[in-house]
């Protein structure tokens, strides 16, 4: 801290804040990706399939 | 090699990124450590504004990728409203959050830096106020998105939203020079070159390849859940006409 001078409290601040948000966005990207995965192979193991595709098989 | 016509194949597109986004996101990782080691342990205290130089380390790359990705976004509001590409407005939904991010954290590191060196955490100086309304514009298209329920209704809605609000972007960057601001002028996108020394520009543009490869990997990501989103919502709603037409036969589902 004390390296840091007399204005250390606003540098950690902005990397906290930066943490914060970047944390933030990493999660909720991760989340939405792992749901949307998890959504789709939910319909597919339910044999939901489009239309060409049902013309396919 | 794929062109970009072979890229707006969604298909393809999730086949490429796949084998993408590990190199992306180890060498972001690689630049984002070998940046803060150089800017926190090597870059020296500015003789001016001592230590505080160090928030300059994410609040400029934080200031680039607000504009690069907003500028990313209405190229994608071209290529929906002109060539009508199929993955431009999936593009150009999916940037939206992470710009903002990025305006948002701009934003706050330069009140944290503000205060300190101006005596202030906020002035209505025209370089903050342009990148406020930056943020207010990113806002206002993630809920243009989150009103239509249409993909590709939302998407021209939100193409041309965007197209105008890029007015916005050559004022941010050129405010300090247009109006006198009490924000600094560029220092290291002149035209007469850097006025930065070596030491604290190498780290800099090191954490901006970082953080750049770090947006355009969560990019990637949100494109991938945006196309699962889109075939979920099709498969979903074929199924639902499956049954309503199998209960209007009297037939079982």
């Amino acid at each position: 801290m004390s390296e840091l001078g007399p204005h250390a409290s606003f540098i950690l601040a902005s990397y906290a804040a930066v943490a914060v948000v970047l944390g933030g966005l990493i999660a909720s990207v991760l989340l939405d990706h792992r749901a949307q995965t998890r959504a789709l192979a939910e319909l597919e193991q339910r044999g939901v399939g489009r239309r060409s595709d049902r013309g396919r098989s | 090699m794929a062109s970009l016509i072979d890229l707006a194949n969604p298909t393809r597109f999730m086949r490429y990124s796949a084998v993408l986004l590990p190199w992306l996101a180890g060498l972001s990782a690689v630049s984002l450590v070998v940046g803060f080691y150089l800017a926190w342990f090597v870059a020296p205290a500015d003789y001016q504004q001592g230590e505080t130089i160090r928030i300059m380390f994410v609040h400029v790359p934080a200031a680039w990728l607000a504009m690069m990705f907003y500028t990313m976004m209405t190229l994608s509001s071209l290529g929906t409203l002109v060539w009508r590409h199929p993955l431009a407005d999936v593009a150009q939904k999916t940037a939206a959050p992470i710009g903002a991010a990025f305006a948002l954290i701009c934003l706050l590191t330069g009140a944290f830096w503000g205060k300190p060196m101006w005596g202030t955490y906020w002035v209505w100086d025209a370089r903050l106020t342009s990148m406020l309304v930056l943020l207010l514009i990113y806002l206002g298209i993630m809920a243009l998105w989150r009103t239509l329920d249409e993909p590709s209704q939302a998407g021209r809605a939100v193409a041309i939203l965007t197209l105008v609000g890029f007015v916005n972007v050559p004022i941010i960057k050129f405010s300090v020079d247009w109006w006198n601001t009490l924000h600094q002028p560029a220092s290291v996108l002149r035209l007469d070159g850097p006025t930065i020394h070596a030491s604290m520009l190498w780290p800099l543009l090191i954490l901006a390849v970082g953080f750049t490869l770090m947006a355009l990997v969560l990019h990637l990501v949100s494109m991938r859940a945006e196309i699962m989103r889109r075939r979920v919502r099709t498969l979903t709603i074929l199924e639902a006409e499956r049954l309503d037409r199998l209960a209007a036969e009297g037939a079982p589902a």
